[in-house]
């Protein structure tokens, strides 16, 4: 098990964050979107996890946390798609650069 | 025995107002009237009684009468020491004014209802008075001096909402905001002399602060005595302070401006406030701390010389007048002037403070005829619809209860024995006589021009010449007939009271002699005074006329009041107006609106340039969130060392 260093599993998580940010902000589809949202998501929960059994193997905080964020972002993704499937019956679209009237 | 039942007569009045004030114009349109004199009568009975029971029946404990508190709770404690009571102090010049005052209201409730009948804002009428009334026995029975300053704010407030009654005329809101600003600043003297006072005698009690500031032997007096600003001692100014205050309510020279135009009110008003009750509030104020006043000779000749000039100037003035209402205006500010200096030349002890009875008396037999004369004048005014001179004379036959109560009045306040004027007149003109001749010589001129222009007014108002009132509505109903009667039996025999048996500085009764041979030289001028005026005034002829055009200049300055009105809007207009007013209002419009309108430009000017950036897409706000974490990372892992 503590064969595989603490970086490997950063690398990972790292990579995961930026595949999910740059998926957020080349995508124009929102489901799409919210998808990229759930990498980053998951990437800060292999880092929680990762940190607690590396640092503070007698702790259960790190895990504690992650289940607390995949239950939040349930919830959250079940919002999420809510307000896109609202935006889908008013602008018939689920493009976001359709979705541009909150400006000043 | 127990005086409790007279916070009754303080609080019925403002019963009444509550009750007229908030429902009166609603439910009691007719019966408003009938309400506030019943609540006044029951009033009047109680505080004769109280003045029976204080005077005759519980007697004076060794020779002394005694200042009693039936009532008194406190209602602000700043301090164990200084505190804001509420309280009822009965001493024999409060009774004696709370008579004054509720016989003096009662009569005027009772003619209001004929005066004022058929007015559209009766019922608000007859709440004001009774707040008034409900003011000046709270001022006249205070224990403390700052539930003194209270009520004399009040009774400002509700001698500025009556004069302003008739607030569809710009003259009377004039009048009303004139006589408010007046009196208003010289409240603000009033209310230093009252904090040096509560500083140096570390208390606000009437009772104690007389006791700390009389007591030669209390740290207190020495305090105030041995500490002085601009060399002058601290009591002294205190004291001069506290009389700028009173000389403003009692339209003493040069606070008097405001009395004269305060006749725009209706005329049982005048009668009431502005002349036999709010005005002598100020006397009462120096006959309150008379003894701490006594104690500083320099304060007491600030009230003799204010006194002994308001009487001279306004004597003076009152002769060129011929509107009948500023007559009598300026005639009240005259003898106040009598009953200031009269205080200002008294002693303490004994017969020396004959000059505060004879201050006391005066101002209670002038209650009684100075209302005569105005509701007198109310009634020739309903008569003719017009307060100037010229439209009047002949007016003997058309109202001849009127005609025959105002030669009461007028031989009243002439001094003509044995007329109630002529006594309390003697008695002052004997003080000044005793301690300050000068004086004496100065009133003793006055009382001859009072009586002469009270002729004027008398013989211009009802001979002279033929009557032009041809409607003869008759000179009103009884209710307005029966005051002047009821005053005029007061204006003729109220000299007959001993006062000094009752009223006196200390408290002692004292003997005070009629000097027979004195009296010669005062009624004397009294009468040639009345003569002059029959040889003037009883047939009409161009003599005044001719006389008035002969003296010229100095006769128009007196006409033009010696210009102090004048001289007040040159202070005020261009003066204050120029040299504080337009560079205060400079600064407030560039310096603190500047500011103020700068900031909001450049917080307008900064969101128009960056308002582009909130475009309404997700993505490019999701760019600014991220480069921004990312530049905050560099900043604090970074840079921030």
């Amino acid at each position: 098990m503590s064969s595989v260093p603490i970086t490997h599993i950063l690398f990972v998580s790292t990579a995961l964050f930026f595949i999910g940010m740059y998926g957020f902000f080349t995508r124009r589809n929102m489901i799409t979107m919210l998808m990229a949202i759930e990498l980053m998501l998951n990437s800060v929960n292999i880092n929680f996890v990762a940190f607690n059994k590396y640092l503070f193997p007698e702790n259960l905080d790190g895990i504690f946390f992650t289940i607390f964020i995949v239950t939040i972002a349930a919830a959250e993704a079940a919002v999420a798609i809510a307000i896109i499937i609202n935006l889908y019956r008013s602008h018939k679209s689920i493009d976001v650069d359709d979705a541009t009237e909150m400006k000043f | 025995m127990s005086y409790d039942y007279t916070a009754f007569i303080i609080l019925l009045p403002l019963a009444s107002f509550i009750l007229l004030g908030l429902f009166g114009r609603q439910y009691f349109k007719n019966v408003s009237g009938i309400i506030g004199c019943a609540s006044l009568l029951i009033s009047a009975v109680l505080s004769i009684y109280a003045a029976d029971q204080y005077f005759f029946v519980n007697e004076n404990v060794a020779g002394t009468f005694e200042s009693i508190i039936p009532v008194h709770y406190t209602w602000l404690e700043f301090s164990p020491d200084i505190s804001i009571d509420m309280g009822i102090l009965l001493d024999p010049i409060s009774v004696m004014m709370l008579v004054v005052v509720t016989v003096i209201s009662l009569m005027v409730h009772i003619y209001s209802l004929g005066y004022m009948k058929g007015e559209e804002r009766f019922s608000t009428y007859y709440a004001f008075l009774s707040l008034f009334t409900f003011s000046m026995l709270g001022l006249v029975v205070s224990s403390n001096i700052f539930q003194i300053y209270i009520f004399w704010e009040l009774v400002g407030v509700s001698s500025y909402l009556l004069i302003g009654y008739y607030y569809d005329r710009p003259t009377a809101v004039a009048a009303a905001k004139k006589a408010f600003v007046v009196t208003r600043f010289a409240d603000l003297g009033f209310l230093i002399g009252i904090l040096i006072l509560a500083f140096g005698a570390e208390t606000l009690d009437f009772q104690t602060l007389i006791h700390r500031l009389t007591d030669i032997q209390t740290t207190q007096f020495v305090a105030m005595n041995a500490s002085a600003f601009l060399g002058v001692s601290l009591i002294t100014w205190a004291l001069v302070l506290v009389f700028i205050g009173g000389a403003g309510k009692s339209a003493m020279f040069p606070l008097h401006i405001w009395l004269p135009d305060a006749m725009e009110g209706p005329t049982p008003v005048s009668a009431l406030i502005h002349a036999a009750t709010m005005v002598v509030a100020g006397v009462f104020l120096v006959a309150r701390l008379f003894p701490v006043f006594h104690q500083v000779p320099a304060a007491l000749d600030v009230v003799t010389i204010v006194g002994i000039t308001s009487a001279l100037f306004a004597a003076i003035i009152a002769c060129t007048q011929t509107d009948i209402k500023r007559v009598l205006a300026y005639s009240t500010m005259s003898q106040i002037g009598f009953m200031m200096f009269a205080l200002g030349v008294s002693g303490f002890y004994g017969a020396a403070g004959s000059g505060f009875t004879a201050s006391m008396f005066h101002l209670f037999t002038h209650a009684f005829f100075k209302a005569l004369l105005f509701l007198g004048a109310g009634v020739v005014i309903h008569l003719v619809h017009s307060n100037e001179m010229k439209d009047m004379g002949g007016l003997r036959k058309l109202a001849p209860v009127a005609h025959l109560t105002f030669l009461i009045a007028c031989f009243a306040i002439a001094g003509v024995p044995p007329f109630a004027g002529f006594f309390s007149k003697e008695e002052i003109l004997h003080a000044a006589y005793e301690s300050h001749p000068w004086v004496y010589y100065v009133a003793l001129i006055t009382s001859g021009i009072t009586a002469f222009y009270m002729f004027r007014l008398y013989f211009s108002i009802f001979w002279n010449k033929e009557s032009q009132v041809h409607e003869a509505h008759g000179e009103g109903p009884w209710s307005m007939k029966l005051p002047l009667i009821l005053l005029a039996i007061g204006a003729a025999f109220a000299g007959f009271i001993p006062f000094s048996k009752y009223i006196s500085p200390e408290g002692t009764p004292f003997h005070s002699e009629f000097h027979f041979t004195f009296s010669i030289a005062p009624v004397l001028i009294g009468l040639s005074g009345i003569f002059i005026a029959y040889v003037l005034y009883f047939r009409e002829s161009t003599r005044p006329q001719r006389i008035s055009e002969s003296l010229g200049a100095l006769y128009r300055t007196v006409h033009r009041k010696f210009y102090v009105d004048e001289i007040y809007s040159f202070i005020t207009k261009r003066i204050i107006f120029n040299l504080v007013g337009r560079p205060s209002a400079w600064f407030d419009r560039t310096i603190v609106d500047g500011t103020m309108n700068g900031i909001a430009r450049a917080t307008a000017t900064a969101s128009e340039t960056i308002k582009a950036m909130q475009s309404g897409k997700v993505q490019s706000y999701g760019i600014w969130f991220f480069g921004a974490i990312i530049g905050m990372v560099v900043l604090f892992l970074y840079l921030w060392k």
